[in-house]
């Protein structure tokens, strides 16, 4: 596509290539019933949680404050488990 | 220019006129030759190309889907066993619709094993949406390589070409070819210019899964583009003969079937041979034809149907076997002449393992067919069973 | 207080809505990579679970361009996109990744990946290890370790499951004689990423092995995944080391905790535990730590 400028030629075959980041659409929130939530007083900012994730749903706002998108998060727990000055506590009653 | 040259060497000079980015390979008799010619080009700095040697076939296939899912024109060979170890792969290449080009020498299948020519083969993927063009001599592969790249590349096609050529018979024998000139290929296939390809600047993906809400039309467009690929066949062959001068053929082709009244089908060497036959018993006043079947996938059941309709009898004179059913050209054009003609089909195996189809052969398989047999093996040394 | 809504951009190479089970190792190992290797880069993907959970059509979790063929050929269509890009001029400023599961690479893509290690391309070949094969169900691989119940390698009243220990793969690699070669996990994910940024600083064939615990496959609680992957290293049971030019060059040092601690909490040991001929073979689990530390020099 970023070689065929002509726009004249054919779309891809269906089904043959799929978009980047498309998996966005799919919010895999709803597979956890637990959220993580942060106490920003007791967080050090090792971005332990943020690192380990395996959505890639935990951001950093600043210094010592992270938080998750619940969108993405699956409630595994991980974060909360991982961190090292128990920062994160899953809970229920998130937002 | 004019030259007598090995098959192999035709067809590594052919592909080398393609100017491919990448070749992937690996060894096996009768395809060896091609794959030494071009390596020997790739060492002496005659041909541009990446030389992947991998450790084995499915790795080769391989190689050469990954290098073209990344934009590149590219080139493999096998036969056989080889062929066997990159199905998987084949069917690969063309669901995902990478126009890969082949050579397809053709050898017989172990077990028992053995090096020596028939089309079971070739035939055994004719399944995989890989489209198959089948070669007479020497001058035909080479003229098929050139097309096979403009066929594949086509938008409108974007699938894998295999070139079929019989082995031993056509890629150990010295004939006399004309090859193109290199810019006239150049003018005739530009350089590949993929529809999409893997690049960080426009990341696609390329190989998802798909579910059951999708997949049977994926098939659905595979199976339509393959059939309407026989079309730009067709245009191929006709701007290959405005830019050569020299016409190399339809999907199918025919000789001396007006009035024939028994008409025989085959694919690759075996329709030189019948050429000749054909002239030999009409100069005793026998009412014979053939048809050449030169393109197999797509099936050429609408132009096969025209050019048989006419004849008492056809016979298909099969180099492979579906085991435990019937010929596989026959059945097909049975099922293409279904409800448009009546003429009798009938299938005759020959020429097994490197069997000689001498023109015997050929007359055994016409006498058989018209005493009422439609499927049964010709040449058939019963002495060696009895032996046994 | 009003945040700012989520955003997330194709450039880190791996993006959420995939559809890995939560507390997936292996997902949290792929974003570790992508965060370094991204974005220019192309990605090979053998199948298994990482290609399911990531490219359900129309969907696809993948920010770099990225190919998936087929089971045993990750290293191989690698190959072929690699000479690609040297052909085209592009390999200067692509780095190709080629990823496989511990099937896809221990087993069914072995010879696959030899050949490529061996023909020296430019590409990092990175195998997930969560030793078995998780997405047809969880049956044993070449990397399933001693004594572990598989589907296929079950424990039962005449088996305790596995029967022959992991196969060294990542030995196996460096004695390609290959520039780098490095086993990692996931639970020490600085350690990770710094091994992945040295492999893509080196030309030639690289080969990362990543340790990934999977809770559905080893039978832990999905908030685990970390603390097993730290106690698998810190038991000698999965050494990190690292290779250069086939002789061992770096290993992390561990704490050496008894074998046990790491192989209670899962299900697939869970046999172990419960019989007289269970605890001799824990002994023999803890001989295979004791001669990893031996080998490789392990103790602090
Ligand atoms: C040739 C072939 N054989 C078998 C399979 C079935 N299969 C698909 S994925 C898989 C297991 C994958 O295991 P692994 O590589 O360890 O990856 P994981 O799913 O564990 O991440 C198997 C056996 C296949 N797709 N192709
Ligand atoms: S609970 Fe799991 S998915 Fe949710 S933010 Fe924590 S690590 Fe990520
Ligand atoms: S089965 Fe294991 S490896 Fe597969 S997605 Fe689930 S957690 Fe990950
Ligand atoms: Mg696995």
């Amino acid at each position: 596509m970023s070689t065929s400028q002509a726009s004249n030629r054919r779309k891809p075959p269906f089904a043959v290539v799929t978009r980047p980041g498309s998996s966005l659409r799919n919010k895999t929130g709803p597979w956890g019933i637990q959220k993580p939530v942060w106490d920003w007083e007791k967080c050090t900012g090792c971005n332990t949680c943020e690192a380990i994730c395996p959505e890639g749903c935990i951001r950093h706002l600043e210094k010592k404050q992270y938080e998750a998108d619940y969108d993405y998060c699956k409630g595994c727990g991980m974060c909360a488990a991982a961190c090292p000055v128990n920062a994160i506590t899953m809970t229920t009653e998130h937002r | 220019m004019r030259k007598m040259i090995e098959g192999s060497r035709a067809v590594a000079e052919a592909v080398a006129l393609c100017r491919p980015d990448v070749i992937s390979a690996y060894p096996i008799t009768p395809q060896t030759h091609i794959v030494e010619d071009l390596s020997q080009m790739v060492a002496d700095g005659q041909l541009d190309a990446e030389y992947i040697r991998v450790e084995s076939e499915h790795s080769a296939a391989s190689a050469c889907l990954g290098a073209v899912a990344a934009g590149s024109r590219a080139y493999s060979a096998t036969t056989s066993q080889g062929m066997m170890l990159m199905i998987e792969v084949l069917y690969n290449i063309a669901g995902m619709r990478l126009p890969l080009v082949i050579t397809g020498v053709n050898r017989a299948l172990s077990a028992p094993l053995s090096i020596w020519n028939d089309q079971q083969d070739t035939m055994g993927i004719r399944d995989t949406g890989w489209l198959q063009l089948y070669a007479e001599n020497s001058q035909d592969a080479l003229d098929m390589h050139i097309q096979a790249y403009k066929i594949a590349e086509d938008d409108r096609v974007l699938l894998p070409v295999m070139v079929c050529m019989d082995g031993f018979v056509l890629t150990h024998t010295y004939e006399s070819v004309d090859m193109p000139e290199q810019e006239q290929v150049d003018a005739f296939l530009p350089r590949y210019n993929p529809l999409y390809r893997l690049d960080p600047e426009d990341p696609y993906t390329l190989g998802a899964f798909v579910g059951p809400e999708a997949y049977h039309e994926v098939r659905y467009v595979l199976q339509q583009d393959c059939l309407g690929a026989k079309e730009v066949v067709k245009e191929v062959a006709r701007d290959f003969q405005k830019a050569f001068g020299r016409w190399s053929g339809d999907v199918i082709d025919t000789y001396h079937c007006d009035d024939a009244e028994t008409i025989v089908v085959a694919l690759g060497t075996l329709v030189g041979t019948l050429k000749d036959w054909v002239d030999a018993r009409r100069a005793e006043g026998q009412k014979v034809g053939v048809v050449k079947l030169r393109c197999f996938r797509p099936f050429p059941g609408e132009e096969l149907v025209e050019a048989v309709s006419g004849a008492k009898q056809v016979v298909v004179l099969e180099k492979a076997v579906s085991v435990g059913a019937q010929g596989i050209v026959a059945s097909e054009l049975r099922s293409a002449l279904y409800g448009k003609a009546t003429v009798p089909v009938a299938c005759s195996f020959v020429g097994l393992g490197g069997r000689d189809i001498t023109f015997d052969t050929i007359d055994e398989a016409c006498k058989r067919a018209g005493d009422g047999e439609t499927e049964f093996f010709a040449g058939l040394r019963t002495e060696v069973l009895e032996e046994a | 207080m009003a945040t700012k809504p989520f955003t997330y951009d194709i450039s880190r190479g791996f993006l959420p809505g995939h559809r890995a089970c939560a507390g997936c190792g292996q997902a949290a190992a792929v974003r570790m990579v992508m965060e370094i290797a991204a974005p220019n880069c192309v990605v090979t993907n053998a199948t298994g679970c990482l290609e399911v959970f990531s490219t359900p059509y129309p969907e696809s979790a993948w920010g770099v361009p990225w190919l998936h063929s087929l089971f045993e050929n990750s290293a191989s269509i690698a190959s072929g996109v690699e000479a690609a890009l040297r052909k085209q001029g592009r390999l200067e400023n692509t780095r190709v990744l080629a990823f496989g599961g511990d099937g896809g690479t221990v087993d069914i893509g072995f010879g696959a990946l030899s050949g490529m290690l061996e023909r020296g391309h430019d590409i990092l070949y990175v195998c997930y290890d969560n030793e078995a094969y998780m997405n047809t169900g969880v049956q044993r691989s070449g990397a399933t370790p001693y004594a572990a119940s598989t589907t296929t390698s079950p424990a039962g009243r005449a088996s305790f499951g596995e029967d022959h220990p992991k196969k060294n793969l990542p030995a196996i690699c460096a004695a390609h004689g290959i520039p780098y070669v490095a086993t990692a996990s996931m639970a020490f994910f600085a350690d990770l990423k710094r091994k992945v940024r040295k492999a893509l600083g080196i030309r030639g064939p690289k080969y990362i092995h990543v340790h990934v615990p999977c809770p559905p496959g080893w039978g832990y609680p999905e908030k685990d995944t970390v603390e097993i992957g730290k106690l698998a290293v810190e038991t000698g049971l999965f050494p990190l080391v690292e290779w250069e030019d086939g002789e061992v060059t770096r290993v992390r040092k561990i704490k050496r905790l008894p074998v046990e601690e790491y192989l209670k909490p899962q299900r697939r040991f869970r046999h172990l535990f419960r019989t007289e001929e269970g605890k001799a073979k824990l002994a023999e689990i803890q001989a295979i730590a004791d001669s990893n530390i031996e080998k490789y020099g392990l103790a602090g």
